[in-house]
């Protein structure tokens, strides 16, 4: 029986574009000072590390056992995970794994990447099979431009609906002293971005950014004498049905999100997801699946996501809050990138989200992205499960 | 037409019936080298001169110097100037050649020298040295390189003196 | 804490060079897995795959085998880690309640160059330019461990000579060899006082286990191996940085899995050992860190024949890393190992009547981290 889990203290840097002054193990210990520090911890209460990022972006083997100076595994037990795009929740699951089993009371999850250090899409590239896949694939942008466009065709969905996704992130980002793009732009700044990849427009595309973050778990027992309010983890889901790039869009929906939300919402007992879940942080790498996606979350029906955006439901100010942190289209250092929105998600139940605070949150979601369209899900409480 | 050999996409090799795609991934990289690397290797550089840092805490003297103290995870600023010298802790002679890493020939040799004042080795080549004597215990010095470029490598090597 | 067991097992051969895809590997190890417990896929409730994206050459290694791994409609997890690091994981997620955890590890060394791959574990901005590997580095931990003990590269010898003639008794190993101590001083040198026999081979392989919670462990068709105590640590990361002739991390996670397990007195307590043996010095310095003998003393406790196949304590009857090293796998495969002789399934290897087994796995530069297991066949 797992044993009830808590996020009790949070850690991110200063995300931006290239971290020159510091090194790698240098972030990771900012993102570990800065969690430590929000539980009133030292290191010395930190019963065991996962760490995670993806190697070929810094081309380090072992990044576990190099990361000791900064993540403050010296004879501790340290362990790395790396699942591509989804990594930072891979990491954080593993964090919750470790307490839910009842080995280990108080755990360090630890997410970065330094995107500045090498080219992305040459990293990418390299996940593409290479007999079949590799010497043609041209990075994450083109599967994810052809589906919207499948998307438009079906339900008349428009260029300008994923621009209103770019402009609430972006300006949500606003509100976020730790995201790396915090700009105040407008449908007309998006729509007369540069073209990357049809439909989608530099400003409908995440950055690369440096930066790490770090969370801290706790069992129950624990956590409440740490925090005040701990997140209470209530579910975690994920699918990875699909192994060549190819594969998901031989369907029109987004299949693992759907299979991955079914699940963690059976397992924290949600049936109308709309109501039920006051703020979302989603690993949204392109504006337009903040479109297309939304319907796999199940909070409207296929093909109505558009209606909701236009309407506003999913700003700050709607009924259902999504990306206050202003998600990784402001802020993506890709190993922590789905770490950060666990984070966030934790910050909003734990009442500790300063001026992107949603008023009232006690169920918050949290998706992860990557390799070939898999999606992790996680969903957070302020109540005990 | 450009003249000359057609570029080779692929290199496929056959075997059995199997196909074998051979690949190199090549991927271009920087590493910034944060505040305190850059002092030791600029020391190296254009003072040919090795610093190490201290531990507020421990009190250890770390050589190379980092940012961070492993085992207290304070953050460092006492720099240390080490000298060049130290005393041979282990070694090993390589005999395989592998030139994609290896900066010099094989036979090289590797050690871990303890310079006087550190509290750590210091893994680097052994050079103008004879390698049938090499022993513990041997006190070795730093020769640095004509053209230094600001990396470990500024080092040449360590000799025996 | 709840307890779990393992209830299925299955290894491909591990060999030089294998014709198989990693999903083939991965798809074999783990069909073998099911069949050895009389599973379907569908009994598996959730996946933990290991592999490493370098020695896979490619980034998100994990991909590759997901649909191979059964991760079809069910939740997963990809550890980087040798396997008895990732078994943990896979342990820990089994305890928290999953019913079943399927945990497999592939790696075909034989696909890229173990020279370059393993230099990249090195620091970027300092030790790599120097070209230390794999080897090379292992090379002068095992100078200055013979060095301070006065350890001889005889005594390291009798290590390759055991694992190798072990491996003999071994269907899935790759270097069955009957070699003496004068043919592994005669092999040619590596990196001083490494020498080719001294040293594992290039093998690709994979190594499936299936972990299931007590409540569900005796449904399957075999007899559940219980996990008693697992741990893990880390020393430091620069080399100058530890003290490369003893294993503090070592003797720390074993201390922390024996107190798991109860065992106050190893080397009367265990019954068998699966070490993590990349090269024959490392065997006799995870001896003494283990607690099998006194620091310094592993030398002895080779010339002993304590360890040797009919001794009190007898190590890697498998034949060990030495005899089939496929990276990260190998740690999983020390677990298989020491399950199969508590099932009493180990064939012409099985050591008679033992009870409890202890498995082994290392992670990183030098054996940098330690992973420590104890199973036993009664709970």
């Amino acid at each position: 029986m797992a044993r009830r889990t808590a996020i009790v203290g949070i850690g991110q840097t200063h995300h931006c574009a290239k971290r020159d002054d510091v090194n790698g193990q240098e972030l990771i210990n900012e993102a570990v000072m800065s969690a430590l520090e929000d539980a009133n911890l030292t290191i010395k209460d930190i019963d065991a590390i996962v760490i995670g990022n993806m190697d070929h972006f810094e081309a380090i083997n072992y990044v576990d056992g190099w990361s000791v100076d900064g993540s403050g595994a010296f004879m501790k037990p340290i362990m790395k995970l790396t699942t591509g795009g989804t990594s930072g929740m891979t990491i954080a699951t593993a964090g919750y794994y470790h307490i839910a089993s009842g080995f280990f009371d108080v755990v360090l999850a630890i997410g970065w990447e330094r995107n500045s250090e090498s080219d992305t899409t040459a990293a990418i590239t390299t996940c593409c099979q290479p007999l079949i896949e590799r010497d043609f694939f041209a990075g994450a942008i083109g599967p994810l431009a052809a589906e919207y466009t499948n998307y438009m065709k079906r339900f008349g969905a428009t260029e300008e609906d994923a621009a209103l996704v770019s402009v609430r992130d972006h300006n949500n980002a606003l509100n976020n002293p730790y995201a790396h793009l915090r700009m105040k732009i407008t449908v007309e700044d998006v729509m007369k971005s540069p073209m990357l990849c049809y439909p989608i427009k530099l400003l409908d595309m995440c950055p690369r950014s440096d930066g790490a973050c770090a969370l801290i778990y706790a069992c129950e027992g624990k956590a409440e004498k740490i925090a005040p309010k701990p997140a209470w983890v209530h579910a975690i889901a994920g699918s990875r049905d699909f192994v060549y790039m190819g594969e998901p869009f031989q369907r029109e929906e987004m299949f693992t999100l759907e299979r991955a939300s079914e699940r963690a919402y059976k397992r924290a007992g949600i049936t109308n997801p709309l109501k039920e879940i006051d703020v979302m942080e989603l690993y949204l790498p392109a504006s337009t699946t903040g479109v297309k996606w939304m319907e796999s979350l199940w909070v409207c029906g296929r093909g109505e996501a558009p209606n909701l955006i236009r309407k506003g439901v999913f700003n700050m100010d709607g009924e259902l809050p999504i990306n206050p942190s202003g998600g990784p289209l402001a802020t993506n250092p890709i190993g922590a990138t789905a770490m950060i929105r666990v984070g966030e998600a934790a910050l909003q139940v734990m009442g500790k989200a300063g001026d992107r605070q949603v008023p009232n949150v006690k169920t918050a979601l949290a998706t992860a992205f990557g390799s070939c369209s898999w999606s992790d899900v996680t969903i957070l409480r302020d109540t005990k499960p | 037409m450009p003249e000359g050999k057609p570029e080779v996409l692929f290199e496929v090799i056959e075997k059995e019936g199997m196909l074998i795609q051979k690949g190199r991934i090549k991927v271009p990289y920087t590493w910034a080298a944060g505040k305190i690397a850059s002092r030791f290797l600029i020391g190296l550089r254009d003072e040919k001169r090795i610093y190490g840092i201290r531990c507020p805490e421990c009190k250890t003297v770390f050589v190379p110097p980092k940012k961070l103290c492993h085992q207290c995870l304070a953050q460092m600023s006492e720099w240390v100037e080490l000298g060049d010298e130290g005393i041979l802790e282990t070694f090993t002679i390589v005999r395989y050649s592998e030139p994609a890493i290896h900066p010099v020939e094989t036979p090289l040799a590797y050690g871990i020298i303890k310079l006087k004042g550190a509290d750590t080795g210091m893994v680097h080549l052994i050079g103008e040295a004879d390698l049938t004597q090499l022993k513990e215990g041997l006190r070795m010095k730093a020769v640095f390189r004509e053209e230094r470029k600001g990396n470990y490598l500024d080092i040449k090597y360590f000799k025996p003196v | 804490m709840e307890r779990a067991a393992i209830i299925g097992i299955g290894q491909t051969k591990y060999e030089k060079e294998k014709d198989g895809i990693f999903a083939e590997l991965v798809y074999e190890a783990t069909s073998r897995a099911l069949d050895d417990a009389g599973m379907k896929i569908k009994d598996i409730d959730n996946v933990v795959t290991i592999s490493n994206d370098f020695w896979d050459g490619r980034t998100i290694s994990c991909m590759a085998v997901a649909d191979a791994a059964g991760c079809h409609g069910k939740d997963a997890s990809t550890v980087e880690c040798d396997g008895a690091f990732g078994a943990f994981y896979g342990l820990m997620r089994v305890l928290s309640g999953y019913n079943t955890t399927l945990v497999v590890a592939h790696s075909k060394v034989s696909e890229g160059n173990p020279r370059i791959i393993s230099n990249a574990a090195f620091d970027p901005i300092y030790e790599r330019s120097l070209g230390l590997d794999a080897i090379s580095s292992s090379a002068l931990q095992a100078r200055a461990y013979m060095k301070r003990f006065g350890i001889t590269e005889e005594q390291c010898a009798l290590v390759s000579v055991k694992n190798h003639k072990n491996a003999r008794n071994n269907p899935y190993t790759q270097l069955p060899l009957d070699i003496t101590v004068e043919d592994v001083m005669k092999s040619p040198k590596l990196a001083d006082p490494i020498k080719l026999l001294d040293t594992s081979p290039i093998t690709d392989g994979a190594c499936a286990v299936i972990f299931a919670v007590e409540g569900e462990a005796k449904k399957w068709a075999k007899k559940p191996i219980w996990v008693k105590g697992v741990a893990h640590c880390t020393d430091a990361y620069r080399l100058g940085e530890r003290d490369l002739t003893y294993s503090t991390a070592l003797e720390s996670a074993a201390r922390k899995a024996y107190q798991m397990a109860g065992i106050a007195n190893p080397s009367h307590e265990i019954d068998i050992a699966e070490v993590y043996d990349a090269f024959s010095y490392m065997e006799l310095m995870w001896y003494e860190a283990l607690g099998f003998c006194g620091k310094g003393d592993g030398g002895k406790l080779i010339e002993s024949g304590k360890t040797q196949m009919g001794g009190e304590l007898p190590v890697n009857p498998s034949g060990g890393v030495l005899s089939a090293h496929s990276v990260l796998v190998a740690g999983l495969a020390r677990i298989a190992e020491a399950a199969l002789q508590l099932r009493g399934e180990a064939g012409k290897r099985q050591v008679p009547g033992a009870k409890v087994a202890l498995a082994h796995g290392i992670n990183g530069v030098c054996a940098q981290q330690h992973c420590v297991w104890i199973l036993a066949s009664e709970k």
